[in-house]
């Protein structure tokens, strides 16, 4: 398939900035995607950042010039489809090379209905960013006119459940592929719109199953769980209708391990504040330190909100980003549960955190004893692939 | 973990000479170390034999010992500082061989010394091929299939276990020396056997090759506390099989998915904690099976390199100075990022631009050497530039080579690759030489697939998909003009890097119509920053590089500035002692209070980095890049409603910048102007402004012509000097002795011979024939001259070789121990006559020619006949030692003349620190306070790297780099230059004496005095006979090559039974009688002396070195010497 031929396109920001470059990848409907504008900064894993659902309502920008150097590859999908809102790079590559690749990026993005404005001053745009704060923004081949009208009306991710917009539709699994030591666990995921890493990660220690977000406690409890995840996702964690009442249900219940948007919505409902940042984390080189051990981590990051240090009595931090101080990990001094704003499972990024997933499988054994069974998940209620693939 | 309280004297050790594979670099590297260690409190003790770096400043470390890299001289130093700690990591192979051996002999552990940064035991490991692949295989990682060998029986069973064809790769060696390849039994034993000589323990690795694989590298840091980052990665464009030093190489990686490159991330790691360097940088290489990706680990290097200063230059992440932070102690988190200020060192740095590094080749200087690329570093310099995309930075590489080149073709010089038919075009695809990136180039424009190339060259589809895209965008342009191109058509094809010399080219138009028209549709480049996280956070440093975009970066300003014009990249005649001269006057006019401004591509440099100025552009030194900067630099200033660029510093980069100089305006040229410049160049107004002053010149002509030659010669008389104007570093200069002779030199430069393709000879380009003088001692002077007129001569240099030889090429020592004080007042008198007849406003070099006559003195009656040579109005290569040898800061003096201040504000104001006069008064004949120890300075030469080479000195530059040997005597100052340069006289032992008859004079002396001191005496028939005339015993009489009967030379130096080699060439060339033997001294590294007056210098040092044991000072001791004195 021939990716359709590139055409002049504009950026306007919401403050009225523009930025002039060429609309590459799928035409947007109508001439224009809208979203907010976040940058970030990894130099390769393109692929699994554009396919990370916690994008969802967001247009990506890339600091690396070069994008779509080595083309697309199955393996590298982060979720069944990309859920941001389009792309914005400096230099879109059309002639990728790797033994692994697939299709091109650009005709992926045509493929899979994403725009991409390429040949944009993206320093610029970085910049602008940094000093402004995330803002939204529309890209485009329609009139600036019809973009400023659209960047206006565009309501961003402030306050917006975006979950509900890629979290499964129904329950499904994944085969353990656990190899000695132990029996594996049973691990039940709450899809806030969980990255495949996460899965194939956890799928080493444990059988895992995947449950959508509306799913309650009980539910989840009735599945007799060794462990619950709460899984990355898109945007603000006060935004997401139920999870609160959700997590306060498993608390004490079964041993709970937040990651990114798990760990926004696991700190509050230990009773913590969440916030935005002026722009976010996004990029594969933040430096974290494991408070116990003082050893810096460097680490896989996307995300917009946060949570505040000192709220919820009975936490402990347990990881702070070394840039700016924020959190970076906590955990209840009263129940089992822990998470951490950064991404164990890279996809892509460094694998430092890795240990967390050993961490994770040690402390389940911790507070379940050596019997505890290793049976798998009734099938019952799951189906055993990803609904909706579109691979 | 806070900084280390237990240890507070730190020694390091520098690199020593520049020769290939270990160049400025590691100045970069210990300059950095020693500012932060002394910052952080410690007593730096610093050694290196290099006058021309910065680190040998006396202002760097509490105490320098400019003394030779050997494990005697070391072995004194440490006795006398008794250090705590000795740092082996930041200079090169030399300092990490140095320090083990100094481990070994216990010495560290005599006196309490420690090492830090890395242990031997981790160095041996990473050093030893078996023990480290033994290591990788531990940790799970793949290595290519090896075997070592000692002998050359095991070696040639290699096969067996290995298979063909192989790598060969010698233990404990410098940039690749002695490695090769083979595919054959019979390539495999001529290889191993040059493997296991360049091998100092004898031991090679044989390895399954992997040529043309991808090539990548991971720069990586560690700290006590067991944090690793990875600071850059870098892909290689040519593939296995080219040392990386050879290697147009990119960063950050191109080709790598992420699972790919964390798996790399994952076994650098592995790797760099396996072998145990505790703190620092290492450098891991890695190759990639293009087929699948299977990964191998090639090798790492446990210290800072070459790769890890490019690395530095490519991030803004300064990888020494936090490696010397980590020694002492500190931990990643507790140092603060230099660029960002708030964020701290533990970090991986993001870029959001590309780095290309092309290396620079001196294949020229070599006739007889195969411009082959091989596992064997042959280049020696390397420029980088930073673009927002590959093209871009690989076209601005290019035209920053100053080799001739625009780009990526679309110049004149394409012609070579245009012309040759498809088939040799597709051969030359294939080969790795300097030019095959040109080659590939014109294959895509004439259509060639890309797959097709990747087959025959190995270079990843990627880079040549991207280069396409450059021939895409030409083909367009072709068939456009230049006043029809709107904004966005401009935009495009500057952001692919197209220089307006290209389009000029294209479009059979001047330079400056391009500028204009580019101008007048409103595209001029906007300079964006290195920051070390993609503009993630605000950024301190300004620390620039120019790309088409939308906006600027560079902050306003309301400080004078100054624009220093750097030397690029490294080359035979040009390195880094301009590099020092550039960073002097960074430091003095930073300090008079202006805003330096420093522009240049050369990534190995103390001037690029970041903190040398207050502003560094990290970009080619071509008219239209540096108009650029001068544009940006005022717009800067209009916005901060500051005075604006009050000066260019062309003089002190060498030739690089004087060849701008023209094209500046003329009112921004600091110091001595453009128009004085060409009146020393220029061979008329040259000859008449010495005609008006009295000093005599050798009689000479131009000639625009081979006849014209042929004709002066005729009536000069032979010998003569016959070289090209307008050329760096003696290139194609050569004295001839008969018309035969002459003819071949003029063929050379026509337009068939090797000049010929850098442009040949011309009615604007003659060539220059003089008279040469023979046995005529010639003399550097180096002064200063302020625009009130004072003249303060720096230092008056007598060169040890004669007349003929390459001054950078000659030995010379300070002062002048040999010449009557008549002759050094002439050479004052004089060297003031043509620095006021000039105009000179700073540095000014002025060469002589003192004859020698019959009766043995020197100069004539009264210094009478003293001939000048040429006159530079600029920083001489001799300045830095001159400045080391005397205490006088030469350059900063000359910077700030050069902005209008006189010597005598200069020494009223104390502006120079350890610089307060005496003032000379203008127009004086005051005259010159030498010190009372000599220093000498011997030339390193790169004969090693070139076997098919003649290891002759001539008028052609040929030396790579240079040392300097101090001691209170000449003889045991000659002996200390000797053996820092790697040649050690001989105290004891057999001398083989070959001597032309001119020499054999003058040679039997020195015969005569080594017999004396008990050195047996083998010389070929001739030179017997002259030394049994005068009553000398010879003890070996050895046979001629071409004679079958008696022992050969060559053959004795294989045995290792001659320990000096004197011999003194006839005539030039291949052809010249003693080629053989001179290759076979200089492949084995006994020490060779090809002149008599070296065999002089040599004899003295000899007799001294006997008498005396060698003791060590350090040049602040000698300095406040010389203090104390005036």
């Amino acid at each position: 398939m021939r990716p359709p031929e590139r055409r002049p396109g504009t950026l306007v920001l919401a403050d009225g900035e523009v930025f002039e470059g060429e609309v590459a990848g799928a035409p947007p409907p109508g001439g224009v995607t809208a979203g907010e504008v976040v940058f970030n900064t990894v130099m390769c894993g393109y692929q699994e950042v554009i396919t990370d659902p916690s994008y969802a309502g967001q247009i990506i920008t890339f600091t690396y010039p070069h994008i779509g150097n080595y083309g697309t590859c199955d393996a590298d999908f982060e979720s069944r489809r990309p859920f941001c809102r389009g792309i914005i790079v400096r230099d879109l590559v059309s002639a990728p090379s790797s033994w692994r690749a697939g299709a091109g990026l650009e005709e992926f993005l045509a493929r899979r209905g994403l725009s991409c404005l390429t040949g944009v001053d993206t320093r610029r745009l970085t910049r602008h960013i940094r000093s402004q704060g995330a803002m939204v923004g529309a890209f485009g081949t329609a009139a600036e006119a019809d973009l400023r009208a659209a960047a206006a009306a565009e309501p961003g991710t402030d306050g917006v459940d975006l979950v509900a917009s890629v979290t499964c539709e129904r329950p499904y699994l994944r085969a353990t592929v656990r190899a000695g030591g132990r029996a594996p666990w049973r691990v039940t995921v709450v899809d806030f719109g969980v990255k495949t890493s996460i899965l194939a990660r956890l799928a080493r220690i444990a059988h895992v199953e995947v449950v959508p977000a509306g799913w309650g406690a009980a539910a989840i409890l009735a599945r007799r769980p060794h462990g619950v995840l709460l899984s990355n996702g898109p945007g603000d964690p006060a935004a997401v209708r139920g999870a609160g009442e959700v997590i306060e249900g498993l608390l004490g219940e079964v041993p709970v391990f937040g990651i990114c948007l798990g760990h926004q919505l696991l700190g509050a409902a230990l009773g913590a504040e969440t916030y935005k940042l002026p722009f976010g984390h996004h990029g594969g080189n933040h430096p974290v330190r494991h408070v116990a051990t003082g050893a810096v981590e460097i680490t896989s990051q996307n995300h917009n909100f946060c949570v505040a240090d000192g709220g919820g009595a009975g936490t402990e931090v347990t990881h702070l980003n070394l840039n700016d101080g924020t959190v970076e990990g906590l955990r209840s001094l009263e129940v089992p549960a822990f998470g951490v704003q950064h991404h164990p499972e890279a996809g892509p990024g460094p694998r430092d955190s890795d240990y967390l997933f050993a961490a994770f499988d040690s402390w389940l054994a911790e507070l379940h004893g050596a019997e505890a069974d290793g049976a798998p998940f009734e099938t019952a209620a799951a189906s055993d692939a990803p609904p909706g693939a579109e691979r | 973990m806070p900084r280390r309280s237990d240890i507070e004297s730190i020694l390091i050790i520098g690199s020593g000479p520049i020769v290939i594979g270990q160049a400025c670099e590691f100045d970069y590297s210990g300059t950095q170390a020693c500012r932060v260690l002394r910052a952080e409190g410690y007593r730096v003790i610093l050694a290196n034999s290099n006058p021309a770096t910065i680190m040998t400043d006396p202002a760097f470390a509490d105490a320098t010992y400019v003394e030779p890299l050997s494990l005697e001289a070391l072995s004194r130093i440490v006795e006398r500082e008794r250090p705590d700690a000795l740092l082996p990591t930041l200079g090169g192979q030399t300092a990490l061989n140095l320090a083990m051996a100094l481990a070994a002999e216990g010495v560290l552990e005599a006196h309490g010394c420690e090492m830090i940064g890395a242990s031997p035991a981790a160095i041996a490991c990473a050093e030893d091929r078996e023990r480290f692949k033994a290591a990788m295989v531990e940790i799970g990682l793949a290595v290519p299939a090896s075997t070592v060998a000692r002998s050359l029986e095991e070696a040639i069973a290699a096969p067996e276990t290995v298979g063909l064809p192989v790598i060969v790769r010698p233990a404990y060696i410098l940039g690749g020396r002695g490695t090769g390849m083979a595919s054959t039994p019979e390539e495999l034993a001529a290889v191993a056997a040059e493997g296991l000589a360049a091998s100092p323990i004898t031991e090679i690795l044989i390895e399954r090759s992997i040529a043309g694989w991808k090539e990548f590298e991971l720069e990586v840091m560690r700290d006590r506390a067991d944090n690793c980052v990875v600071i850059c990665s870098i892909e290689n464009f040519d593939a296995m099989g080219v040392h990386t030093g050879d290697s147009i190489t990119v960063a950050p990686a191109q080709t790598l998915a992420d699972v790919e490159y964390q798996q790399m991330r994952d076994a650098a790691f592995a790797c760099i904690r396996r072998i145990g360097v505790e703190t620092g940088g290492s450098n891991i290489q890695f190759a990639v099976d293009p087929a699948d990706g299977r990964q191998v680990v090639i090798e790492m290097n446990p210290r800072v390199s070459r790769s890890s200063a490019l690395a530095s230059k490519a991030t803004g992440f300064p990888i020494a100075k936090i490696a010397a932070r980590l020694a002492v102690g500190y931990t990643l988190e507790e140092i603060p990022n230099d660029i960002t200020r708030e964020t701290p060192a533990a970090f991986e740095p993001t870029i959001d631009y590309v780095v290309t590094k092309v290396p620079r080749w001196a294949f020229e200087k070599f006739p007889g050497a195969r411009p082959t690329l091989g596992t064997s570093m042959q280049s020696v310099g390397e420029v980088m530039a930073i673009g927002r995309t590959f093209c871009e930075s690989l076209q601005k590489a290019l035209r920053s080579l100053e080799s001739g080149r625009a780009g990526l073709n679309c110049d004149p010089a394409e012609s070579a690759s245009d012309r040759l038919d498809d088939t040799a075009l597709l051969a030359s695809c294939a080969v790795a030489t300097p030019e095959r990136v040109f080659h590939l180039e014109a294959a895509l424009r004439r259509g060639f697939d890309v797959a097709d190339l990747h087959a025959a060259s190995g270079v990843d589809p990627w880079f040549l998909e991207q280069m396409r895209l450059i021939c895409a965008e030409r083909e367009r342009l072709a068939a456009a003009a230049p006043e029809a191109l709107d904004r966005p058509a401009w935009r495009r094809l500057k952001r692919l890097g197209f220089s307006d010399a290209q389009l000029a080219y294209l479009w059979g138009i001047a330079a400056g119509e391009v500028r204009r028209a580019r101008l007048a549709a409103g595209v001029a480049p906007t300079y964006k920053t290195v920051d070390t996280c993609g503009a993630e956070f605000a950024a301190e440093t300004p620390y620039h590089y120019s790309t088409f975009e939308d906006t600027d970066e560079t902050a306003p300003s309301d400080r004078p500035k100054v624009v220093i014009l750097g030397s690029g990249p490294n080359r035979i005649g040009q390195g880094i002692e301009f590099d020092y001269c550039c960073v002097h006057a960074a430091q003095v006019l930073g300090e008079a209070g202006y805003e330096t401004v420093m522009v240049n591509c050369n990534p190995e440099t103390v001037s690029t980095d970041y903190d040398t100025s207050d502003r560094l552009y990290f970009e080619p030194l071509t008219t239209e890049d540096v108009l650029a900067v001068l544009d940006a630099e005022e717009r800067s200033a209009q916005r901060g409603g500051g005075p604006g660029v009050a000066g260019v510093i062309v003089g002190l980069g060498g030739q690089t910048p004087l060849k701008l100089a023209g094209e500046l305006p003329p009112s921004l040229v600091a110091g001595t102007p453009p128009a004085a410049i060409d009146a020393a160049e220029d061979r008329e107004q040259w000859g008449a402004l010495c005609r008006r002053l009295g000093i005599p010149q050798p009689p000479g002509a131009v000639a625009g012509s081979a006849e014209g030659a042929r004709a002066i010669a005729a009536q000069l008389g032979y010998p003569v000097l016959v070289r090209p104007s307008y050329v760096l570093g003696g290139r194609a200069m050569v004295i001839v002795y008969d018309d035969e002779e002459l003819a071949d030199a003029m063929a050379e430069m026509s337009h068939e011979g090797s000049l010929g393709r850098e442009g040949g000879l011309s009615a604007e380009r003659p060539v220059l024939v003089d008279r040469f003088l023979e046995d005529a001692v010639e003399v550097d002077v180096d002064a200063v001259r302020d625009r009130a007129g004072a003249v303060l001569i720096g230092g008056i240099m007598e060169h040890v070789e004669e007349a003929g030889v390459h001054s950078g090429d000659s030995a010379c020592l300070l002062p002048p121990v040999h010449l009557p004080e008549a002759v050094i007042e002439v050479l004052v008198r004089h060297t003031r006559a043509i620095a006021d007849e000039l105009g000179v406003v700073g540095l000014l070099n002025v060469q002589f020619a003192v004859p020698r006559s019959p009766d043995g003195t020197l100069g004539g009656a009264g210094g009478r006949s003293v001939y000048v040579l040429e006159a530079n109005p600029r920083a001489s290569r001799t300045v830095p030692f001159v400045a080391k040898a005397t205490g006088v800061p030469l350059v900063k003096l000359a910077a700030l003349a050069m902005m209008g201040q006189t010597l005598a504000e200069i020494a009223a104001a104390g502006a120079v620190e350890g610089w307060t006069g005496p003032v000379p008064a203008p127009g004086a004949a005051d005259s010159w306070q030498p010190p009372e120890h000599i220093s000498v300075k011997e030339a390193v030469l790169p004969f090693n790297r070139f076997p098919g080479v003649d290891a002759v000195l001539g008028p052609e530059m040929r030396c790579t780099g240079e040392v300097m040997g101090i001691d209170r005597l000449a003889g045991l100052a000659f002996a200390k230059s000797q053996i820092a340069a790697g040649a050690a006289l001989p105290t004891a032992g057999s001398v083989f004496l070959s001597l032309a008859d001119r020499d054999k004079a003058a040679g039997t002396t020195v015969a005569g005095r080594l017999a004396e001191m008990g050195f047996s005496l083998l010389a070929t028939s001739g030179t017997a006979a002259a030394l049994a005339d005068a009553g000398l015993a010879v003890d070996l009489i050895v046979a001629k090559l071409a004679d079958p009967e008696g022992p050969h030379a060559v053959t004795l130096l294989d045995a290792g039974g001659i320990d000096l080699v004197i011999n003194t060439p006839q005539g030039r060339g291949p052809r010249a009688d003693g080629a053989d033997i001179r290759r076979a001294a200089a492949q084995r590294g006994v020490p060779l002396l090809t002149t008599v007056a070296a065999a002089l210098a040599a004899t003295a040092g000899i007799a001294e070195v006997r008498e005396h044991p060698m003791e060590v000072r350090s040049l602040q001791e000698y300095h406040r010497e010389i203090r104390e004195r005036s």
